[in-house]
């Protein structure tokens, strides 16, 4: 039985890690864009980044990757099922992931900004050169938890049958009818994908607090 | 495009529907609460196979999806003679899912406890459950509120996954309405707007709760 369900599951699992990866890098830049424009002096700016934050975190994913797939072709959109998966995913990351941009830049401390300035650094290099590094290492963590959150939330484009690990894993489980094998190495799959993040996260939280005391 | 007589036709039907949304948020938040205390303190047990059991536990179901947990429940357990209704399967997997992150939650509350306090509750001879349950908890908790009701929004916002084990709670309402119809924008962007509003009103509520509680 397994030489017949195994590679069934590679392909499965090469569309979870493709979809958790392409959206994690547009999760990325869209919390960097929305993180930032929540601090710009722009009033427009701030308003429009708040509200596609408020619009993403206060809806589910769910409902967005549902509204994408199906609602969005009533308008003559009509999307394949990895865009609108990849779409879903890292529209709803991006709004949690600039909050984390914006928390992390607001708590690098005031005096760095000052000192900058004493410096008579531009407001460019200010940001670039004094802040960012900064705060980049401290957004390291959440980041890597935010990528789990992700890797979980593919499992939600099974249901707008994209093929991915648990789609697969609804199919064979309809053909052969063995939930408890099938569902159990679904389940240590989905484990074993996210090892490599959550020990990199506590690697990187373990050289970060080392050189603070 | 927008058809308002269609979209006043299904409001009352999904309206209904958030009744069941709502009680699974509230039931699956219970067994959260609970399960997250048990965790937590099973994971600060100085028997090691248990406090190792529950570290385990945590990482394993916070690393995968609750819908492949609530698939699991629904169609694994019959197999082994437990077969439970979606709503019970359902608050089962959402508030177990939870409890790993309460459980978070209740370990930041207890590890701001000074030190101090459990030696003076050594030094006055309570018992361990007394200490906990007159020194310890009383003192962790209530600084924690505010965050547990975050994540009470949170798990608000996962209820639509427990339409995949056929629960007809307000998304699934909105599936088959759709699926009447072949129209699906009126009946998704209801429930998204229902969404938005009653999370990010009551996240305004944690938000005030937040500032009332660093008052005291």
């Amino acid at each position: 039985m397994w030489f017949d369900i195994l590679p069934s599951f590679w392909e499965g699992a090469k569309i979870t890690i493709q979809l958790t990866l392409f959206s994690a890098v547009i999760a990325f830049f869209l919390a960097f864009l929305a993180g930032f424009g929540r601090l710009s002096k722009i009033k427009a700016v701030r308003f429009l980044a708040a509200t596609y934050v408020e619009i993403f975190r206060g809806t589910s994913l769910f409902v967005q990757l549902f509204w994408i797939y199906f609602a969005l072709p009533l308008f003559g959109i009509m999307l394949p099922k990895m865009l609108a998966g990849v779409l879903a995913l890292s529209l709803n990351a991006g709004a949690y992931g600039s909050e984390i941009v914006r928390s992390t830049i607001i708590s690098v401390p005031k005096g760095q900004t000052e000192a900058a300035i004493a410096l008579n650094m531009t407001p460019w290099q200010r940001t670039w050169l004094v802040i960012l590094p900064q705060a980049l290492v401290m957004m390291l963590p959440a980041f890597g938890n935010l990528i789990i959150e992700m890797l979980k939330g593919t499992a939600l484009v099974s249901l707008v049958t994209l093929a991915d690990l648990t789609f697969v894993a609804t199919v064979l489980n309809s053909s052969i009818m063995r939930p408890t094998e099938i569902f159990s190495v679904l389940l240590v799959i989905y484990f074993v994908i996210s090892l490599p993040f959550t020990r990199g996260i506590r690697w990187i939280e373990h050289r970060l607090s080392a050189g603070r005391y | 495009m927008w058809n308002w007589d269609y979209t006043l036709l299904i409001l009352p039907q999904i309206l209904e529907a958030l009744k069941i949304t709502v009680s699974a948020t509230f039931v699956a938040f219970a067994v959260a609460l609970v399960v997250g205390l048990i965790l937590t303190l099973a994971r600060r047990s100085d028997f090691k196979p248990l406090s190792l059991f529950a570290q385990g536990f945590i990482e394993f179901v916070r690393s995968t999806p609750l819908l492949v947990q609530l698939y699991f429940i629904f169609y694994v357990l019959p197999e082994h003679g437990l077969s439970l209704s979606p709503f019970i399967a359902g608050v089962m997997g959402l508030g177990l899912h939870y409890s790993t992150y309460l459980s978070e939650v209740y370990r930041g509350g207890i590890e701001s406890i000074p030190p101090g306090q459990w030696e003076a509750a050594k030094a006055l001879n309570f018992t361990p459950l007394e200490t906990w349950r007159k020194i310890i908890l009383p003192q962790s908790i209530p600084p924690v509120i505010p965050v547990m009701g975050n994540y009470l929004i949170t798990m608000f916002k996962e209820t639509p996954v427990l339409s995949a084990i056929t629960l007809v709670e307000i998304m699934q309402t909105a599936k088959m309405l759709g699926s009447h119809s072949f129209r699906y924008l009126e009946a998704f962007t209801i429930v998204g707007v229902l969404f938005l509003v009653l999370s990010y009103s009551s996240s305004l509520m944690v938000r005030r709760l937040e500032v009332r509680l660093n008052l005291r």
